[in-house]
């Protein structure tokens, strides 16, 4: 019972994780109806720049402090993401308004790939440490109630209380603020928005920023806990089924999508693994898409799209 | 001047109907052809025979492949690699588990096997379009990895994991050196362009094109949905597996997963883009481009007197791939057919610009 719960703890952490990177599918995908491929990339982006400022600012200003570096990175690092979203709207996607989604989804991928190779080039291609202060040890709970215990990672619930914060800060930004409903708008009818004077392209630079701001946030947790490699872009893609099975339009769904994924990841490759050979993981979040997209292909909580013939 | 059709007259349906309706046409391909199977064969050397325009014709039938589902059909699919590895699994043990197996056969059989995997995840295209359907043929990527990896059937029990062909022969003649390999695969490519060019000329194209370009008002007229994309699910996957049939036994001789990875799945994509969706001819400039541009990327610093380290060259490498992906999108939508094509018709007009 003990190591169930364990595992089942450990899916649900992985999938806070999944989730944190779905939301910024979501947000662009709701404000502009861009199936974003290039999130991945930007997670290692941000992540990249994250790591490497707090390594280089003690540097150049001459400084201790790994509070201050870290402060001074993030800050460095938000920035640069928001010059990342200005670019990608000024040279990509105001020349591609009203092109198919399927245009629009491959020039992510150019994004992505770009991003990749620029964000490689300045910063380096090795491995590299976030140190946040996270705490690493592990955590005892529930002795009495077990034999053995249960064993919790203090780190991974650290990431899924900041992963919570993120969640709310984003609610509260898009139901109160007056940019917020803006971006509501904008999400519902395009034309309609622009019509009564939002500024469209001001919109879609802000909900990329955002979208950085949540692959920053991203890309440091899961930065710290394996290190910022390339392979951080890769971890983007388990997003993806995340977002099918949640709904493409629905932020409650990418965070209980990305929990059912990360859950049923773990307690797969636990009980399911031994008898497929192992490994079961890399695959698992996309049949598992893949099936329930059969079943309902609007996804949990995914506006449904009516398509009469 | 020379690339005139005036005087060129039709006088019966066939003439028409022919796929190089103008004669220049027609002897510039049949002059390619004799370039293609005479002239490189005796004057290329074997470097170039197999580092580049062997892989560079494989990859260019795996385009053509992909092309009919993306360009000709729309149906967008990231998981091209996965139906590459399944043409190449499939002949493998076709190859190794029968005996006295014809190579061509077990090719092509790597090919249907494919047509099966291609059309069992094409299914999921019947409910879902565009952006969802990019996501379910990434589920064939990642489940053929791990299974091609994990399963030991499929390899053979090999303990490396990496399976190998050798002694490949057709009819008695082996297919040992570069320019037997290269002329093999030649044969392959000639026959299959044009028999997908035939194809999206004739009914069943036209459906998927219609399929493309707008499904609803092509279900309205009668056009049955279910036919026309898992036909060109079909084709497809028959095409790449072949490719990927080839890809192994051919340009690698021995391989393992890693071969037929996500990234080849990304670059068959990108040779699409670039090289012109819905073309054939596009979709072989797309694969000469993306083979001869990380050449000459590692070239160019050499030329220009200096150097620089390989990981930032393949760093460049990305990104120039990526800057150009968007730049097509933008500008050139039907990549670079589209500017032969413009070539073509300013040489119709030429001098006289109008």
């Amino acid at each position: 019972m003990g190591f169930f719960l364990e595992t089942l703890f450990g899916g649900l952490m992985v999938g806070m994780l999944y989730s944190l990177i779905a939301i910024g599918f979501v947000l662009i995908y709701k404000a502009s109806g861009v199936f974003n491929f290039a999130q991945g990339a930007m997670v290692l982006f941000a992540a990249l720049a994250m790591a490497r400022f707090a390594e280089w600012f003690p540097l150049w200003f001459g400084f201790e402090s790994q509070i201050l570096a870290n402060i001074l990175a993030f800050v460095a690092a938000m920035g640069v993401m928001v010059i990342v979203a200005w670019l990608i709207e000024r040279l990509a996607l105001s020349k591609l308004v009203n092109q198919e989604g399927i245009t629009l989804l491959m020039a992510t991928l150019g994004i992505a790939y770009f991003l990749d190779g620029v964000g490689q080039t300045i910063f380096g291609n090795d491995i590299y440490k976030i140190d946040v202060g996270m705490p690493k040890e592990p955590l005892m709970m529930l002795q009495g109630t077990f034999q053995g215990g249960l064993l919790l990672s203090q780190e991974d619930l650290v990431a899924a209380l900041v992963a919570a914060g993120l969640v709310v800060v984003l609610a509260i930004f898009f139901q109160k603020t007056a940019t917020g409903r803006a971006l509501r708008a904008v999400a519902d009818d395009h034309q309609a928005a622009q019509s009564i004077g939002i500024p469209l392209k001001r919109i879609w630079v802000i909900v990329w920023s955002v979208a950085g701001f949540s692959a920053l946030v991203a890309g440091i947790i899961w930065g710290s806990k394996l290190g910022v490699q390339f392979s951080l872009s890769l971890v983007a893609l388990k997003a993806l089924p995340v977002v099918i099975l949640g709904g493409l339009t629905s932020i409650p769904g990418a965070i209980i999508g990305g929990l059912l994924i990360g859950v049923g990841e773990k307690l797969s490759e636990i009980y399911l693994g031994p008898m497929l050979g192992g490994g079961i993981e890399i695959w698992f979040a996309y049949v598992l898409a893949l099936v329930f997209l059969l079943v309902r292909p609007q996804g949990l909580f995914g506006e449904k799209i009516i398509d009469r013939v | 001047m020379f690339y005139r059709e005036n005087g060129q007259f039709k006088s019966s349906y066939r003439a028409d109907q022919q796929i190089f309706p103008i004669a220049q046409d027609r002897i510039a391909i049949l002059v390619l052809l004799l370039v293609a199977f005479i002239v490189v064969p005796l004057g290329v050397s074997d470097y170039w025979m197999r580092a580049i325009l062997t892989p560079f014709l494989i990859l260019s039938l795996a385009a053509l492949g992909l092309n009919i589902l993306v360009g000709y059909c729309g149906q967008i699919s990231l998981g091209t690699g996965a139906f590459m590895a399944v043409g190449a699994y499939a002949a493998y043990n076709f190859q190794v588990r029968i005996d006295g197996m014809p190579l061509i056969a077990s090719l092509l059989l790597g090919g249907l096997c494919a047509t099966f995997i291609g059309v069992l995840f094409g299914i999921p295209s019947l409910r879902i379009k565009g952006l969802y359907l990019a996501v379910a043929t990434l589920a064939a990527q990642f489940f053929t990895d791990w299974a091609f990896l994990r399963i030991q059937w499929f390899t053979n029990n090999s303990s490396s994991g990496s399976v190998s062909v050798a002694g490949l022969n057709v009819f008695g003649v082996p297919i040992e050196s570069p320019v037997q390999k290269y002329l093999f695969c030649l044969v392959f490519v000639v026959v299959f362009a044009l028999l997908a060019k035939n194809l999206v000329r004739s009914a069943i194209g036209r459906e998927w094109m219609a399929m493309r370009d707008m499904d609803v008002a092509a279900a309205v007229i009668g056009i049955r949905p279910v036919y026309a994309k898992l036909t060109a699910f079909a084709v497809s996957s028959f095409i790449v597996g072949v490719a990927g049939a080839l890809w192994g036994f051919i340009h690698l001789g021995a391989w393992e997963p890693a071969a037929f990875s996500i990234d080849r799945s990304f670059q068959l994509l990108f040779m699409v883009i670039i090289g012109g969706l819905g073309s054939i001819m596009g979709s072989f400039f797309g694969a000469a481009f993306i083979v001869l541009l990380p050449l000459f990327l590692n070239q160019l610093p050499g030329w220009l007197g200096f150097s620089i380290s390989t990981a930032l060259a393949s760093h460049l490498e990305t990104m120039i791939f990526g800057a150009l992906i968007v730049f097509f999108l933008i500008v050139e939508p039907h990549g670079l057919a589209r500017l032969w094509s413009t070539g073509k018709e300013k040489l119709r007009l030429w001098p006289f610009p109008h």
